[in-house]
């Protein structure tokens, strides 16, 4: 297949409980970004601002699982992704959010909004759009299979980029020392 | 000149001195066997399995395998590298390593073995302990929701800094490290920020205190070389030995 017949590969991502940093790391290939977009268009992601993914060849997830709309969404993904990543250290083992986990919800909830000073005027927040907290933060591999992780708080630009070149050229993605981090 | 007896280590041979063990044999030659809890400086204890190699066809410790008994040790293998994955795995998932966070992050030798390794994630179902630290030492501080129970601490003291300052206490999943006092509070031990056993943790439990990231992460030991580079930079050599 010549260069400009090729499909290009659909890519989704989001960011769960997560802070973006990984998505800011992504954004950090630089120029390398128009190469990418030479082989692959965002479906659903912060990018594109599309809410819901459809099918896609692979999908990226940044953050870990704290609330009950990261699972719904962590689902779709999974139901419409060939491939489904974890990018960062709170989707591959919780991160820093899951260092609650073991602290009692209800105990955080209330240290947060009725112990200490707050704007939320001495109540915890209730409105029915919230998504409701999960009792414990978990990592995504323990809600849906995972295909592939990218450890790294954030991981580098240079870790990001050699493992999605890895796998858009169908080789297995291999993060050498210097791109392997946990931190 | 004396022929030494040797092995045959993933097919090369490796000369040793009677009484080393299998894992001694190997740095001294330049032959790097992955290992945890394993120090040079220090009796072997054998409990990460780590090491595991196999030694004449049998799964065995390279540690405490006297090099005598091999014949042929088989180490750098996909099956063998594979069950090493899954320990580090699991020492990941038992405990709370938020490396992000971890002052030893970029030192750990743990974290160091998971990146020669190549270990993406760890798998299993993390358990999220619930693992108080000791602050109480006004140099020293304990975190122990990042103890792997190697008992490197327990042997510096006690062969090293002859005190006996640390323990492991309980059985199986229960099992902890614990500190020799009556309050159980690190401050009233002996121990001192300037003993062995405060040096030599591979992890980020016994940290002192105000260092913290005077040298940042991005320049730290690993983040050099691998730690299959540096344990070999760092094993005993036979430099001294006469060459009878």
């Amino acid at each position: 297949m010549t260069e400009g017949t090729r499909r290009k590969l659909k890519v989704a991502t989001t960011s769960l409980a997560g802070c973006f940093g990984c998505h800011m790391s992504l954004l950090d290939i630089d120029e390398r970004l128009f190469l990418l977009l030479e082989r692959i268009e965002f479906d659903r992601s912060p990018l594109t601002d599309i809410k819901h993914c459809g099918p896609c060849d692979i999908g990226i997830i940044e953050g870990g699982i704290c609330n009950a709309e990261n699972v719904h969404v962590l689902r779709e993904f999974r139901a419409n992704c060939k491939i489904l990543v974890a990018m960062g250290a709170c989707a591959v083992t919780g991160g820093l959010p899951a260092q609650r986990n073991h602290l009692d919800l209800g105990l955080c909830l209330q240290e947060v909004y009725l112990t200490d000073p707050g704007v939320a005027q001495g109540m915890i927040p209730n409105d029915p759009e919230l998504p409701l907290p999960l009792d414990k933060v978990h990592p995504l591999h323990e809600v849906v299979k995972i295909d592939y992780f990218i450890p790294g708080c954030p991981p580098s630009a240079d870790a990001i980029w050699k493992f999605l070149t890895d796998l858009i050229e169908g080789r297995t993605p291999k993060l050498g020392h210097g791109l392997i981090h946990y931190d | 000149m004396n022929e030494r007896p040797s092995f045959l280590l993933d097919g090369d041979e490796v000369p040793f001195d009677p009484g080393q063990t299998v894992m001694q044999a190997a740095l001294a030659a330049g032959r790097y066997i992955p290992h945890l809890c394993y120090h040079p400086e220090f009796t072997p204890h054998g409990s990460c399995k780590l090491c595991t190699a196999r030694v004449n066809g049998r799964l065995m410790a390279a540690c405490t395998t006297p090099a005598g008994i091999a014949t042929e040790v088989e180490s750098e293998t996909e099956e063998l590298n594979d069950l090493r994955r899954t320990l580090v795995q699991m020492l990941f998932a038992e405990g709370n390593h938020f490396c992000p966070s971890c002052e030893r992050s970029g030192n750990c030798v743990l974290q160091a073995l998971g990146y020669d390794l190549g270990v993406m994630t760890a798998g299993f179902r993390h358990l999220f302990p619930d693992r108080p630290v000791d602050a109480s030492h006004p140099e020293i501080l304990l975190d122990f929701n990042r103890c792997i129970l190697c008992e490197l601490c327990v042997r510096a003291a006690r062969e090293v800094d002859g005190k006996h300052v640390f323990s492991l206490a309980g059985r199986g999943i229960g099992k902890h490290l614990i500190v020799n006092a009556e309050s159980g509070r690190l401050v009233d031990t002996d121990v001192k920020v300037t003993d062995k056993a405060v040096e030599v943790c591979p992890v980020g439990v016994i940290l002192r205190k105000r260092v913290g990231f005077a040298t940042p992460i991005g320049a730290r030991r690993y983040d050099q070389s691998p730690i299959s580079a540096q344990a070999l930079a760092d094993a005993p050599r036979p430099l001294e030995r006469n060459h009878d």
